[in-house]
């Protein structure tokens, strides 16, 4: 199923389609550093050391070695350099490349490594046998392999060459050598741009059409390039390369590729490019004239220049400090940081507060610009170290100070938990703690319990919350929960988010961690009187009415459990919903397969919008619009829907979010609980099986026991029903205005914009549906109905989404988007706890039958759970912790 | 592959043997014990040479071999930690590596032959040898190595040809300091299957040698599994250097992170001051139960200082418990 690159020196390095960007370090290479060669010639191995630990130091995830030249002993120099780095754990933490055109080097540098690396390369140069046979010696040493694309006739110089050769080496590779799939990385050959013949004009388009094609089409396959050879034809005018570069990486990431070699110094930050070298830039990347050459020829005359302006490039030195400290950052720039922090320093109170203030800000922007792929890890790590020295070099001053009285009331660890991306309510609560002079340690999302530990202990806090929205969180919970007990924390453990209850908190976590206690906050509001309470003189008493209320909920569940019977799960389906199933109540769709939307328009959806629910994430309660009314919250509820009008009109305008969408139309039927989808014209053929579960409480004589499989035909009637299904997602985009509010310190505006995405995500789920209704289904074209009647559900058919009421099991989901292939097509992802990536995403099925409606599964027991693991061939008691939440 | 050994490591967890070295120690052996019968004229001295004992005194490692399988083990190790022509060279012994692996496997085999209440397996032991290939023993020349790759093949090939022919069931190539050796170990291995046209269970098993959590070449856990994954292998884990406790966190990954079996065998605790063990099986025991309510592991056995008396206690905990679920 998924298919990782993972590699290693020292450390391991995990290749993962969200690694973003795997940066190899190319400068300790004879042919293509003159410096490198001659330290190897001089057998001046201390400074090629050298030049290796910088690459790493710079953010080299992975170092290329190459010794191919006709004045050195190659293998030898390879051995040397080899053995001379296993010695230097600096170095040797990062997989190496291990590059030659000659077998015997490629041989003996394998023999070298102890972890896990890469060799550049094979291919078909020399004809099949030869291809296997080296590949396999490649198996046996365990390493991955880059493969050129290059057959018996030559190197692949066209789009159809490309795929061909690589396709050929793919097969060959994964079949009869057995090859990992995954350890297949190719090289789709770069070749320059703008060389004035006019068979070039392709070559990176060509590469990204390759890209893209190979990413589609040979899974577990990455990419990988040498980038400066795009550039090839500006030697000599690095403005015009290092604009090259940094779109060239910009457009090939888009594509597909994932790893390649880049010289950092060599790479401009692609939202600084000058917006006119920008265009000249990419018309001819991407070939969008046929003047495209001689116009950036052209245009590069006047770039190089304004190179004489290279010393005077110093402006920024006249702005101001706060400016200048943020350059710093964003550009990686060292020399001046002592000198700015020191001015900064006198500007403020406290030391701290250069800190807090500007060089935050300035790190927000830095990853403003990595997180929209605009910079990239090498960069990213060279800010980094920018901002550790200017810490560094107030740390004196901050340690000066200590004498003088903390301000801060308690320390507070926030974190949403492992597997978890959402994080509106976590935000929420740090700030609302923050006003009340809390100092908030904030985890961010996807936080693994051993890292809220580690920072519990070092930050020495003084509670911790923990946040999580969907299901599988609960459980990610109790294990936090447990690995505190295990670490002997006493720390008091808050749990909030919107699958939280206090019912779980009593039963499923506080037994878990009886040196601490596990508190359940149901509201932001509440957080702070829990915390007063908790670290203040009640605490005691707190505490102890606390274990009492929580054993009262105790006694009352296991009492609720025992009262409460089930069905078992063969009585429950004799007692299914049986529907009538003609041709009144099934309609063939207009259009039957998949269809995907890209950047919809926000104005068309914004009208669909259910305000309620906004209202409740500001924790204000009551129904749209009598809440603009209302006694107690009117006036509040007025102010925020206008800011919140405000934003929204902003986000359409200026194209702040960028909606997509991806649904489809299936022949179906149910087969037992689960429902069998078809293929569009194969009618026999399956393609996705969803399964379903089945209420099993008792119910009064006549009320049947409901599984979301009743509403298809069954397959035994002979009759051919249909489904669809969907994933909407309105958050593309969000996250540089989220980091924008957050680096202005504006967390109203942060947690606005989240809001209204997650609406916006809703009101697309409700459009698609009536488009789908309306339209492509197009059973409902009859339909008159107001916005109020649409939220209140007034229409023919439901779109019920995996994990909540009506299907809990988050593990449809998989099915869901493997069935639209929606990571691919539209880029939604789920997370390993399967929440959906970006968070501003709706998914689910449309069921079509007059009589189909939402329903509460309820409680469940085992042996339904068994049975659906045994109809899916996979092991319960490994299964069993997704439906914990709903197991009796 | 063995469909025996298949089907029990998928039903419980498999209990490995402990130490050979502090049985020995047992029976008070002098220089004549390492040499009777065989090396009676050898010109340097032998004791210690524990591996020899397979051919001088089968008697004796038999009897260990036995009271490991009494105690409740389900897999012995053969007597062949030093079974390779690079350990052996210390005592001018190349020539009797053949000898050395062919006998202590046909004796383990015996012995277990012996025993038809449930299974019992013998795992060729394949030690790390004495020297290695990422490190220079030459301080002044850190890129010297006193040992190369193709001859660490070489020696694992012939201790390999010899285990199979003298009948083992599975290879455990252990107490993995440097992953180079050991995958010069995998590559022999790979080699001689091809040649010899069988394959056997592959067990490997790594030593983090301190609290830092990293093999003595300084690879973490987890880049000690990916390094070695190439190989379809029945099991990976730890074993020797650490007790069962300081283990845990590196067995934590594994569990994670392995596609594998896993398996530990650790130490009766760390040496104390005279470099002894000293880890009651009573302690040792309650440490390994944390593994086990964990469920970290498919086999767990014991290293340096662990007797049968250990063996039977851990045996004893861990027939109380499911084995971890692996892919």
């Amino acid at each position: 199923m998924e298919l990782t690159l993972k590699l290693s020196g020292l450390e391991p390095l995990i290749i993962t389609p969200e690694s973003n960007f795997v940066n190899i370090g190319e400068r300790t290479n004879v042919t293509g550093s003159k410096a490198f060669l001659r330290m190897i010639k001089e057998g001046d191995y201390e400074s090629a050391l050298s030049v290796a630990r910088e690459q790493v130091d710079g953010g080299a995830q992975i170092i290329d070695i190459n010794m191919d030249e006709g004045m050195i002993d190659g293998k030898e120099a390879m051995v040397k350099f080899l053995n001379l780095i296993a010695s230097e754990p600096d170095i040797a933490r990062v997989p190496i490349v291990i590059d030659s055109s000659k077998w015997e080097i490629i041989e003996a540098g394998l023999k070298c490594v102890q972890g896990k690396g890469i060799v550049n390369s094979i291919s078909l140069k020399e004809g099949e046998e030869n291809f296997i046979k080296q590949a396999k010696i490649i198996r046996r040493f365990g390493a991955a392999v880059i493969v050129m694309a290059f057959d018996e006739d030559g190197q692949a110089d066209s789009y159809t060459r490309r795929i061909e050769i690589c396709k050929r080496s793919y097969d060959i590779l994964v079949e009869k050598v057995h090859f990992p799939r995954e350890d297949i990385i190719f090289d789709p050959n770069i070749f320059p741009v703008a060389t004035g013949m006019e068979e070039h004009n392709d070559n990176a388009l060509d590469f990204f059409r390759a890209t893209k094609w190979i990413r589609e089409n040979l899974p577990g396959a990455h990419i990988s390039g040498g980038v400066s050879n795009v550039s090839f034809s500006f030697r000599g005018n690095n403005k015009v390369r290092e604009a090259m570069h940094s779109s060239f990486l910009y457009h090939g990431i888009q594509h597909g590729m994932d790893m390649g070699i880049v010289n950092p110094s060599m790479l401009e930050v692609y939202s600084d490019i000058d917006p006119s070298l920008l265009i000249h830039v990419e018309d001819v990347l991407l070939n969008r004239r046929p003047d495209a050459t001689e116009r950036l020829l052209e245009f590069s005359e006047t770039v190089k220049g304004k190179v004489v302006r290279k010393e005077a490039d110093l402006t920024w030195r006249q702005l101001p400090v706060h400016n200048r400290l943020s350059h710093s950052l964003v550009k990686g720039i060292v020399e001046y940081i002592d000198q700015d922090v020191e001015e900064c320093r006198h500007l403020f109170s406290r030391p701290i507060e250069v800190i807090e203030g500007p060089l935050m800000d300035g790190m927000n922007v830095v990853g403003d610009l990595f997180g929209s792929g605009k910079m990239f890890l090498p960069q990213v790590v060279k800010s980094a170290r920018v901002m550790k020295k200017a810490v560094a070099y107030l740390l004196p001053y901050i340690d000066a100070e200590k004498d003088g009285k903390s301000s801060s009331s308690g320390k507070i660890l926030m974190a949403t938990v492992k597997g978890d991306v959402h994080d509106i309510g976590k935000n929420i609560v740090g700030v609302v703690l923050g006003c009340n002079n809390y100092e908030i340690i904030d985890l961010g999302v996807m936080v693994p319990a051993e890292k809220i530990i580690e920072a519990a202990i070092r930050e020495n806090v003084d509670v911790i919350g923990l946040s999580g929205l969907i299901t599988p969180s609960l459980d990610e919970m109790v294990q936090v929960a447990k690995e505190m007990e295990r670490a002997k924390l006493n720390i008091p453990l808050l749990i909030g988010g919107a699958t939280t209850s206090k019912v779980h908190t009593a039963v499923k976590i506080e037994e878990h961690y009886t040196l601490g206690q596990a508190i359940h906050v149901s509201d932001a509001s509440r957080s702070v009187t829990v915390v007063q309470d908790l670290l203040g003189k009640r605490k005691e008493n707190f505490i102890k009415e606390l274990r009492e209320d929580y054993d009262r909920i105790r006694m009352h569940h296991a009492k609720n459990r025992a009262a409460k019977e089930l069905l078992d799960i063969e009585s429950a389906r004799k007692n299914k919903l049986q529907l009538v199933f003609d041709e009144k109540t099934i309609s063939k769709p207009q259009f039957l397969g998949t269809h995907s939307i890209r950047d919809f328009d926000l104005s068309a959806i914004a009208q669909f919008i259910d305000w309620t629910p906004f209202f409740q994430t500001w924790e204000l309660f009551g129904k749209y619009p009598a809440i603009l009314q209302d006694e107690i919250v009117g006036v509040e509820a007025s102010k925020l829907f206008e800011d919140a009008q405000g934003m929204l009109k902003k986000i359409i305008d200026e194209k702040w979010l960028e909606a997509r969408a991806i649904y489809g139309l299936f022949p179906a039927n149910s087969v037992g609980d689960d429902i069998e989808i078809y293929h569009p014209e194969r009618k026999t053929e399956i393609i996705a099986i969803q399964r379903t579960l089945r209420q099993q409480t008792k119910k009064v004589v006549g009320q049947p026991n409901l599984a979301l499989a009743d509403f298809i035909a069954p397959k035994s009637s002979g009759i051919t029903d249909y489904i669809g299904a969907f994933v909407v997602c309105s958050g593309f985009g969000i996250e540089q205005h989220v980091t924008r509010f957050e680096e202005e310190l504006d967390d109203y505006n942060s947690i606005m914009i989240k809001a209204l995405a997650d609406r916006l995500a809703e009101a697309f789920a409700e459009y698609l549906h009536r488009e789908v209704r309306n339209i492509h289904w197009g059973y409902g074209h009859e339909e008159e109905l107001s916005n109020e009647d649409i939220i209140a559900e007034k229409y023919r058919g439901i779109r019920p989404a995996p994990g909540y009421p009506a299907c809990p099991d988050h593990l449809e989901k998989i099915g869901l988007f493997d069935l639209l292939d929606a990571t691919k097509k539209i880029g939604v992802s789920l997370t390993e706890n399967l929440a959906m990536y970006p968070t501003a995403a709706v998914s689910g099925w449309y069921f079509a039958h007059p009589d189909a409606r939402y329903f509460g599964l309820g409680k469940i027991t085992d042996s339904q759970v068994i049975d659906l693991c045994e109809r899916k061939n996979v092991d319960f008691e490994e299964n069993q912790r997704w439906y914990s939440s709903i197991l009796i | 592959m063995n469909k025996e050994l298949d089907k029990a490591l998928k039903e419980r967890i498999l209990i490995l043997d402990g130490a050979m070295g502090t049985m020995i120690q047992r029976y008070d052996l002098t220089e004549f014990d390492f040499r009777e019968g065989h090396f009676e004229n050898h010109h340097k001295p032998l004791k210690g040479n524990n591996d020899l004992l397979s051919i001088t005194r089968p008697d004796i490692i038999k009897e260990i071999h036995r009271a490991y399988f009494v105690a409740g083990a389900d897999i012995v190790e053969t007597n062949t930690f030093s079974g390779t022509w690079i350990a052996q060279a210390d005592y001018d012994l190349e020539d009797a590596v053949y000898a050395i692996n062919f006998e202590s496997a046909k004796i383990a085999r015996q012995v277990a032959l012996e025993f038809n209440d449930k299974p019992r397996f013998v795992a060729g032991s394949i030690g790390p040898t004495n020297r290695t290939a990422s490190i220079s023993p030459d301080v002044n020349d850190p890129s010297y190595r006193a040992i190369t790759f193709d001859e660490l093949v070489l020696a694992y090939k012939n201790q390999t040809e010899a285990l199979i022919e003298g009948g083992v069931d599975i290879l455990l190539v252990e107490t993995i300091f440097d992953t180079l050796n050991a995958k010069a170990a995998l590559y022999a291995i790979d080699e001689v299957f091809d040649e010899k046209n069988i394959k056997l269970p592959i067990m490997v098993s790594g030593t983090i040698t301190d609290q830092s959590g990293r093999t003595l070449t300084g690879q973490t856990t987890e880049a000690f599994l990916i390094s070695l994954s190439h190989m379809p292998m029945m099991s990976i884990g730890l074993n020797c250097a650490l007790g069962a406790s300081l283990m845990r966190p590196y067995l934590q990954i594994l569990n994670k992170k392995s596609p594998f079996a896993v398996s530990a065998h650790p130490n009766a605790g760390l040496p104390n001051e005279f470099g002894k063990y000293d880890e009651t099986p009573e302690i040792m025991a309650e440490q390994i139960k944390e593994f086990l309510d964990e469920g970290l592991v498919n086999i767990i056995g014991g290293c340096c200082g662990t007797t049968p008396e250990h063996i039977r206690a851990i045996a004893d905990l861990a027939k109380q418990y499911q084995p971890r679920k692996w892919n």
